[in-house]
């Protein structure tokens, strides 16, 4: 396995006897290590605390993008803990009675009579709720640009894809966690993304109605609905969550971090700080950073007002009408979606299910299966521990850009409508533009992208060359036939020249 | 050096620009203080000066006894209420025939608009410009008529949206209670109309009024379109910042 190049001064286990040398009055414990040596008698735990205080972490800033997303988690546990002593998961009707004088005297539903009631009663209830939303944004970006680092540099490639696919998982419960809290107010706008989501559901040919029923506790909208959520929501994903975030760490642990090439880095070390008392501060910091930053955002700007949408009213719909922005794709592939319904096998397939169904489907599976896609296309199947660049696979690179692309094209048009009012161009327009846009960018990008990264890695090709031959020079050929000493060629005898540009 | 008449020809040039530029402008106000006196004059809001109003800016488009032509709508029957919305909004006169009808600031005085509204109002029966009063309006039920009947274009917040076919539903946020009341009976343009009953009126006229500044415990709204503006800060202002701080706590990095 990998050695660590770390200080080793941090290793002292708590409690281990110090032999050799001068024997000396033995030192008198300090409190905190007699609580170890407490700990450590009934225990044992001296001898994995060790192994884990000692554990490197390679130094770029970039590995810290996971550690964001982690402590947005922890945000979102405390505030959301708070959030359950006041919310009543229950659909059944109430009049509200309260401070909002728009609303009061209202018929609406339990659960949205108690986010009210958080909202504007209860002590700091309106900033947990604003400090969980906003943070939920923040997860679901920072699982997104911890992604894509992961994603550019390679780092998913033996034997780390195992905890790619884990991540991947972590991100689609964290979608899910996301929508199912964006639903759980009962508010106008939510109930829109539920029906939504109900639609998409029953558009799957032969099963979709009885999934959809199983799911939904029957036909939209239903009293379960609520409830079936709140359980979703504060107990099934986050226990899974928590349940994946912990095996992705473990991964992370047993298999040592990956480190980006130069300097003493090599596929068989680890150079970077200990996890004691080097890494552990970096994150702690970070953790505070995250949680000041956010709460920052969460005090000053107001996010979600449900007193204005008010209750969820199955006859009523506001506009403009979009979820939060991670799921903005799948509500912009469901407005760019064609009206077409095909009749196959005497089954109508309903215009929602292509858009709204097999195209998620089909990304998303792409998404999971890219580190075993990828070493079926490059025939790569060794163990890598030293990161790419990213122009070093001009394929990755290209169809990472390229997805990017759609989920950008994707994401505008769950927009559109917003976006038409604002450039006061009619929005059919924009949809059409959009469609077309999909297609030209996506391939456009990779192209683009595939050429762009070919060309600079092999200039770095030329380069590697030029510094693993000392004494020889690089020589490239000339369009006319001749060659040419590539600059910064070290120059001296010619023994053999670099490959040729 | 140079000579002084050469440096001062392009302040020269410069000059006159300016001068046409006062001139045209004097010549505009002086054209629209002749138009106000008229008005002054007549004082009060007579047919005739409806009618002579009407022929000089609305007839060229809906015909000179309101039939309608191949450029506007015919305007028997549409009663005062329509006309009223289209002149105090500043929709109607439009600048040119086919020209969008956005809201501006009216181009008759208040004395002009209701000699205007008594002339169409003679053309034929229609709606009466409906006496909204918002301060005897509910909150509550106004909140409910709103969320059901107009949140769908103009949006749960006021904030406008756009209703396909290259329509938008504008914003609220200077519509008054007069306006509210005309364009909810009337249903001007793709918006339809609604019959509601005067108590129904001053409900929605009182919320529409909440709605020019709601409440925002919360904080700052953010554009007041939802999701869209939350997801763009969240990125622009959460991540980035939070990327600048990565780098910043991960600088030591070699």
């Amino acid at each position: 396995m990998c050695t660590a190049v770390a200080d080793e001064r941090a290793s002292g286990a708590p409690g281990r006897a110090i032999d050799g040398g001068p024997v000396q009055e033995p030192r008198r414990p300090t409190e905190l290590e007699r609580i170890a040596i407490w700990f450590d008698r009934r225990t044992g735990f001296g001898r994995y605390a060790g192994t884990v205080l000692r554990k490197v972490f390679p130094d770029h800033w970039t590995f810290l993008l996971g550690e964001v997303a982690l402590f947005c988690f922890v945000i979102l546990l405390a505030t959301g803990v708070f959030m359950t002593f006041f919310y009543t998961p229950d659909s059944r009707p109430t009049t509200y009675h309260g401070p909002y004088a728009p609303l009061d005297g209202t018929q609406v539903s339990a659960a949205f009579g108690s986010v009210m009631r958080l909202s504007f009663e209860v002590r700091a209830g309106l900033l947990m709720r604003q400090i969980h939303h906003w943070t939920a944004l923040v997860f679901l970006g920072s699982i997104a640009v911890h992604l894509a680092r992961v994603f550019f540099t390679g780092a998913f490639r033996r034997p780390r894809d195992i905890n790619w696919v884990v991540g991947v998982g972590l991100l689609l419960l964290a979608l899910a966690e996301g929508f199912t809290g964006y639903s759980l107010p009962d508010d106008l706008l939510s109930g829109t993304g539920l029906r939504i989501a109900y639609s998409a559901a029953i558009s799957i040919p032969f099963i979709g109605p009885w999934l959809a029923s199983l799911i939904f506790g029957g036909e939209f909208p239903t009293l379960d609905l609520i409830s079936r959520l709140f359980v979703f929501h504060v107990m099934l994903f986050p226990g899974l969550l928590i349940a994946g975030i912990g095996t992705h760490l473990l991964f992370v642990f047993v298999q040592s971090h990956t480190q980006y090439k130069g300097g003493t880095r090599r596929e068989d070390n680890v150079v970077g700080q200990p996890f004691w008392p080097g890494q552990v501060f970096r994150s702690v910091g970070l953790l505070f950073m995250t949680a000041a930053v956010i709460s920052l955002i969460a005090g000053l700007i107001q996010i979600n007002p449900i007193w204005l949408y008010g209750p969820f009213i199955p006859y009523a719909v506001s506009s403009p009408a979009q979820p939060d922005w991670y799921v903005g794709w799948l509500e912009g592939a469901l407005r760019l979606g064609l009206p077409i319904e095909p009749t196959i096998l005497g089954v109508t397939i309903p215009a929602p299910f292509i858009p709204g169904v097999v195209i998620p489907t089909i990304l998303i599976t792409g998404l999971l299966l890219w580190p075993f896609i990828e070493a079926r296309l490059t025939h790569d199947r060794a163990e890598h521990h030293l990161l790419d660049w990213p122009w070093e696979s001009p394929v990755r690179v290209a169809t990472g850009a390229a997805a990017i692309s759609l989920f950008l094209v994707f994401t505008l048009a769950g927009g559109n409508d917003v976006i038409g009012v604002f450039l006061n161009v009619p929005v059919e327009s924009l949809t059409m533009v959009f469609r077309v846009l999909l297609v030209v960018l996506a391939v456009g990008t990779w192209v683009a992208i595939y050429w762009l990264a070919s060309a600079r890695r092999r200039r770095g090709e030329v380069e590697r060359a030029v510094e693993t031959a000392p004494g020889g020079i690089a020589l490239r050929r000339t369009p006319d036939g001749g060659f040419q000493e590539v600059e910064g060629s070290p120059g001296g005898q010619p023994t053999q020249g670099g490959p040729p540009a | 050096m140079l000579a002084a008449g050469e440096r001062l020809r392009p302040y020269a040039a410069l000059l006159a620009v300016i001068a046409a530029m006062l001139g045209w402008w004097l010549v505009e106000q002086a054209d629209a203080s002749r138009a106000a006196s008229s008005v002054g004059v007549t004082q009060v809001a007579s047919l005739d000066t409806g009618r002579s109003l009407y022929l000089q800016g609305c007839a060229a488009c809906h015909g000179p006894s309101g039939e309608g032509s191949a450029y506007g709508p015919s305007l028997v029957g549409v009663g005062a209420a329509a006309a009223d919305f289209q002149l105090r909004t500043g929709r109607m006169p439009l600048s040119a025939p086919g020209a969008p009808a956005v809201r501006q600031s009216p181009a008759y005085s208040e004395e002009q608009i209701e000699a205007i509204d008594a002339f169409v109002a003679s053309l034929g029966p229609g709606p009466a410009i409906p006496n909204v009063v918002a301060s005897n309006g509910d909150l509550a039920r106004g909140r409910q008529l709103y969320l059901a009947n107009c949140a769908a274009c103009h949006g749960a917040t006021g904030a406008g949206g756009t209703v396909g076919g290259g329509f938008v539903a504008p914003p609220l946020d200077r519509a008054d209670s007069r306006t509210v009341g005309e364009a909810t009976i009337v249903g001007p343009g793709p918006m339809p109309a609604f019959a509601f009953d005067q108590q129904q009126l001053d409900d929605l006229a009182a919320y529409v009024e909440l709605l020019h500044h709601p409440p925002h415990p919360g904080g700052l709204p953010v554009a007041e379109v939802g999701p869209v503006a939350e997801g763009f800060l969240a990125g622009a202002v959460g991540i980035v910042t939070l990327l600048a701080v990565a780098r910043w706590i991960g600088r030591g990095a070699r």
